[in-house]
């Protein structure tokens, strides 16, 4: 029997400096646990984008919360480049670590299997491999003729994954559908921990046509009650994405000040923690 | 039938690209988010009724994929993606791709949201379709700031597939790995050799004649007002209004 905890001590249990694996906007981010890592004043924070980033990264990255980042992209989607991201960029604030999109699934799923490395085709003659020096060229043992190079990578095991899913039941399964990538991120990491819209009795992975979409209690640290706790993202067939919500974001946070104002009436303010 | 937009021109002339007989054929394509016109003219070329199997990456309902998006690459790995699109803040003549940023590494002048999957998916899919709608010397340029993808590499690397062509709003280019270099395939109305050689970057090889993108023809049209738009309100509602003048009911 899992009991949820609050969305603040959540917050409370990652650390500063902790390496944060975390989906992208089209894949069940918690905006809900993002925000109150805002309210805590989290500091040090190394992101991983699975595969990329998004307005949660971007939000915590304008409240100042990140030190380093290692992502394929970070975006707004429609809404266009993330404003806080490019402004760090510019002014050197954040260590960024580029990657392709393929190569943090292959890093994420060697520490899911608890080998120290994978290799991945692609990515020779591209400047992302030139600026990693933690990847490596090889010549593939088991080529049939020729050098055959290609890179490995290192396993890579977050020290928390943070996600939404759509509900928890009584055994703390969480269930959040196709978006597998979730799995994957609570595979490897050390701890996972899950805001739902909602906890429900039974057991998921008793019922058929749920325990294919469901992440089983041994990957799940804590669980927390986050409803709408995507938002302004979409949560699956539950609600859509708040694209005015995501505009206006986009919109203010183009600068420091808009930016504050933005952090202060929608996460630190009154209104905004009662709204929580 | 009212006037052609731009956009349905550009549609038409892609979902061409994907049906060359000369190419190798597309029966799994993967499509991104990048841009809603690659979408347009895989659905068009369904709608066609060419047996192809569209992977939408962005899909929300019924999206292809049940692994997470690890599964686009897997597949993309096995050889069996045969096509996808890809862009670029800045695109080189060799059909190098930035999506980095310009200036130093990681984009220390304007910074792009990043590379995405190109740096492996421009090698291991059979093949690409560069679609770039603005056609400037500032993104079509001599040499990229940084490369996210590479046009080509060094013999003995293992590589699947290449450009095919890159598609602006002023031209289609095709794109000769052999010799790393674009050559000029056609030319959208108002525009010249001249005109392109002014608004384009790096150097390309032209024929002495150059054909004129053609229009879409009126059942290319049809579908693209009806049936694609149909396919497209949900992913793409802003291009759809924009483009074809339609909303989804509320």
């Amino acid at each position: 029997m899992t009991t949820p905890i609050s969305l603040e001590a959540m917050a409370a249990s990652v650390p500063d400096g902790a390496l944060i694996a975390l989906p992208p906007d089209n894949s069940l981010p918690s905006v809900a646990l993002a925000k109150a890592l805002v309210r805590r004043g989290a500091r040090g924070l190394r992101l991983l984008g699975v595969p990329v980033a998004g307005f949660a990264a971007d939000m915590l990255i304008g409240a100042g919360c990140v030190a380093e980042i290692e992502t394929s992209a970070v975006s707004l989607g429609e809404a266009g480049f993330a404003p806080r991201f490019s402004a760090a960029v510019r002014a050197g604030t954040l260590v960024v670590r580029d990657c392709t999109c393929p190569a943090v699934h292959t890093m994420l799923q060697a520490a899911e299997k608890g080998v120290p490395f994978m290799p991945l085709r692609g990515l020779i003659g591209s400047d992302i491999l030139a600026h990693r020096p933690d990847w490596t060229v090889i010549a593939n043992p088991y080529a049939d003729q020729g050098e055959d190079p290609i890179v490995l990578l290192p396993a890579i095991s977050p020290d928390v994954a943070i996600f939404h899913a759509a509900m928890a039941d009584a055994d703390g399964n969480v269930w959040l559908g196709r978006r597998r990538e979730c799995a994957t991120i609570a595979h490897a990491s050390k701890r996972a921990l899950v805001t739902v819209e909602r906890v429900v009795e039974g057991n998921f992975l008793e019922d058929e046509r749920l325990a294919a979409g469901t992440i089983n209690a041994t990957y799940v640290t804590e669980i927390a009650i986050a409803e709408r706790g995507a938002h302004p993202v979409a949560l699956l067939d539950e609600y859509g994405t708040d694209a005015a919500y995501v505009a206006d974001y986009a919109r203010m946070a183009k600068t420091e000040a808009g930016f504050a104002a933005w952090l202060e009436r929608e996460v630190l303010g009154p209104r905004a923690a009662a709204a929580e | 039938m009212s006037e052609i937009r731009p956009e349905e021109r550009l549609a038409a002339a892609l979902a061409r690209l994907i049906l060359a007989p000369d190419a190798p054929p597309a029966r799994h394509i993967a499509v991104g988010a990048a841009s809603p016109l690659p979408a347009a003219a895989c659905w068009l070329v369904k709608k066609q009724g060419h047996p192809v199997r569209l992977s939408l990456l962005h899909k929300r309902s019924g999206n292809p994929f049940t692994e997470g998006t690890r599964e686009l690459f897997d597949l993309t790995g096995q050889g069996r993606i045969d096509l996808f699109f890809l862009g670029g803040g800045q695109i080189d003549g060799q059909a190098n791709l930035n999506l980095v940023g310009t200036g130093a590494w990681p984009g220390k002048d304007v910074r792009f949201p990043g590379s995405f999957g190109s740096a492996f998916m421009y090698m291991m899919s059979h093949r690409t379709i560069l679609f770039r709608e603005e056609h400037s010397p500032r993104v079509l340029v001599e040499r990229v700031d940084n490369i996210s993808a590479n046009g080509v590499n060094e013999p003995g690397v293992f590589r699947r597939g290449h450009a095919q062509a890159l598609v602006t709003g002023k031209c289609v280019f095709a794109f000769h790995p052999a010799r790393a270099r674009f050559s000029l395939l056609s030319l959208h109305p108002g525009e010249t050799v001249e005109s392109i050689r002014a608004a384009t970057g790096f150097g390309f090889d032209a024929p002495d004649q150059v054909p004129q993108t053609p229009d879409p023809t009126p059942a290319e049209l049809e579908l693209l007002r009806g049936p694609v738009c149909d396919e497209m309100l949900e992913t793409y509602p802003e291009f759809c209004a924009r483009v074809f003048d339609r909303k989804i009911a509320a």
